[in-house]
């Protein structure tokens, strides 16, 4: 099957539902499908081989998807905020495509030598188009290449098939399940494997979308009350935000869920939400470019199981990212690649339809038995629920001692004056890398040079001294991606040795 | 039969349409209510034929309908009274308990 069946079910399944943007402007699944079949001949016409997405997010963007896949050829969003050099490196991949850009993108445009059409330009344009013919596309081919952010190393194109996202839509959706007062909010940029997700799920399901071009925590409340949101996504930095706003009137009465992933979630945060939203069903879900976006999820009854429990193991599943989906199967391997029983950490790998199958100019990405290997750390419970340590590449060799920097993280962000942290590695010469931490300081909270030290104290007491950082410094930010994700190598730059920070 | 992946069928009984997400290699006759489905946008499209009032079980939207030893898997787009069924056995409904929406 491929991403086009799925556009045909929904627009005949319930065609003249406003699926995308406003109730009053909004496109209806019918008007999709005409603008992708319009979008398709102007593919043609270009003698496109793939369509390039170099804007923010919109109603162009799922057009721009199902567009590419009527015309058979994959969607490619690029991350817009790279630097130049990492910009024209990954636009030059793709010197045949037809390219949707924002203006203020035009000179990443130019400099490739490629024409381009603003996303009004485009659905303009694919209104005035002839609907292409329906070809057969292969659902083996590329629908979509996503490169990785690239936080632990240069980016990599992932290659998602047709037959990969139509195994993870249907896997986890049930079709038109969606009321028609449905509405969700989108806050993550078109480059990131969830606004993907999300822009064929919600299709699936019936559920309008709208979209949060910049994420702020006054801008999307009043736009969950405005547009009277039902679902919404967000990455762990931008609940935190949310959380803790000053004065922020945080009231969200159509609220019925709220889904979360992309990093580490802080417990404090979750704790929070839970208890000022008691009426949210919170979703954590668990998921990689590379496996077409969510492969575990923690359902909105574990959540509130968790909160409420006695029983110790049930409470600290509030911190794992849940079980595994329909059609997944997860292994945690130690370095030999031998799995390791519950309760062991080690590498995280998977295995499922879903799952892609290489990285474009690199050949497969899986083992011989078809798993791939997240370069995630991790560890199963007795009843299969998975606990997400971070990458196997922030691990920090202090002496011979191998130490995850996400369960130091933990402590310090339990913390109340705590708003973020980040533990890395930083080069030295008597133990190959020492622990260093970064926190910032809760709106109204002081981290002086006295609380630094307490902290470290309480790291200290509650884990042990070899993993108790050597210097805790509180710093204004922390460095990270728009979409949450700690910019580790920045940090050490940052710390750079025998350095006064700030 | 042996439709490909992907493929709308029709009910010649009622209103019902399935779109075809797995179909292992073995050729078999789908009916709904008793009479065979056809490809929606194939010739037979439109063709009508009375319907087996003992096989009146119904579909329900977005429901899938599976038969594991055959590797057949249709998942209903249109819902109707005619009962689904796969060389003569009626495919039972394939339970999966829904997810919450996670992204």
């Amino acid at each position: 099957m491929n991403l086009s069946v799925l556009l045909d079910m929904a627009a005949e399944g319930f065609g003249d539902r406003v699926v995308v943007g406003t109730r009053a402007e909004g496109l209806t699944a019918a008007r999709v499908r005409e603008l992708a079949a319009g979008g398709a001949t102007l593919v043609a016409e270009a003698g496109a081989d793939a369509v390039l997405y170099l804007a923010v997010n919109g109603p162009a963007f799922p057009v721009a998807l199902f567009t590419a896949a009527r015309a058979g050829v994959p969607l490619v969003p690029v991350n817009y905020r790279l630097g130049a050099a990492q910009l024209d490196h990954l636009v030059a991949q793709h010197p045949k495509a037809l390219v949707i850009a924002d203006a203020a993108q035009a000179a990443v445009a130019e400099r490739a030598g490629l024409g381009f059409r603003t996303p009004a330009e485009f659905l303009r344009d694919a209104a005035a188009a002839a609907p292409a013919e329906e070809g057969f596309v292969d659902p083996d081919s590329a629908a979509v290449v996503i490169y990785t952010s690239g936080t632990t190393s240069a980016p990599k194109g992932v290659v998602l098939r047709h037959a990969n996202l139509v195994s993870y839509v249907l896997g986890t959706v049930e079709f038109a399940a969606a009321e028609e007062t449905e509405a969700a909010v989108m806050s993550v940029p078109p480059y990131h494997i969830a606004a993907v997700s999300n822009a064929l799920t919600n299709l699936y399901a019936g559920r309008r979308v709208l979209v949060l071009e910049a994420f702020t925590p006054a801008g999307w409340v009043d736009l969950v009350r405005t547009e009277e949101v039902t679902n919404a996504m967000v990455v762990p930095t931008m609940l935190a935000r949310i959380m803790d706003e000053p004065g922020l009137d945080r009231a969200v009465p159509s609220l019925r869920s709220l889904a979360y992933g992309g990093a580490a979630m802080p417990r404090r945060i979750v704790e929070q939400a839970l208890a000022e939203w008691p009426h949210v069903g919170f979703v954590n879900a668990y998921g990689l470019t590379e496996t077409s976006s969510t492969i575990t999820v923690l359902g909105p009854d574990e959540h509130r199981a968790a909160l409420s429990s006695s029983d110790e193991a049930v409470r600290a599943r509030l911190s794992s990212a849940g079980r595994a989906v329909p059609g997944i199967e997860i292994e945690v391997r130690d370095e030999d690649g031998t799995p390791v029983p519950a309760g062991t950490a080690g590498r995280i790998w998977v295995r499922g339809e879903q799952v892609s199958t290489e990285y474009a100019g690199r050949g497969s990405s899986l083992d011989g038995a078809g798993w791939f290997d997240t370069r995630d750390q991790g560890r199963l419970d007795a009843e299969g629920y998975l606990f997400v340590e971070g990458r196997v590449d922030d691990t920090i060799i202090r002496g011979a001692e191998n130490i995850a920097p996400a369960e130091i993280e933990d402590v310090l962000l339990a913390h109340p004056g705590v708003a973020d942290a980040v533990v890395v590695g930083v080069p030295d010469e008597e133990w190959g890398q020492r622990i260093e931490a970064v926190v910032v300081a809760r709106p109204g909270t002081d981290l002086d040079d006295t609380a630094l030290d307490a902290l470290r104290e309480t790291v200290r007491a509650t884990l042990r001294s070899s993993k108790t950082p050597d210097r805790i410094t509180a710093w204004p930010e922390i460095p990270r991606t728009p979409t949450g994700k700690l910019l580790r190598r920045d940090v050490v730059a940052g710390l750079a040795p025998a350095e006064q920070i700030r | 039969m042996k439709p490909r992946i992907g493929t709308t069928l029709a009910s010649t009984t009622d209103a019902t349409t399935v779109v075809v997400v797995r179909w292992g290699d073995t050729d078999v006759e789908v009916t709904c209510g008793g009479a065979p489905m056809v490809d929606a946008k194939g010739p037979e499209a439109g063709t009508t034929h009375p319907a087996d009032p003992d096989q009146q079980a119904g579909t329900q939207m977005g429901k899938r309908y599976a038969d594991p030893d055959l590797g057949i898997e249709l998942l209903c787009t249109k819902a109707g009274a005619g009962t689904l069924a796969a060389g003569g056995a009626p495919l039972p409904l394939k339970d999966a308990k829904p997810l919450p929406a996670s992204d």
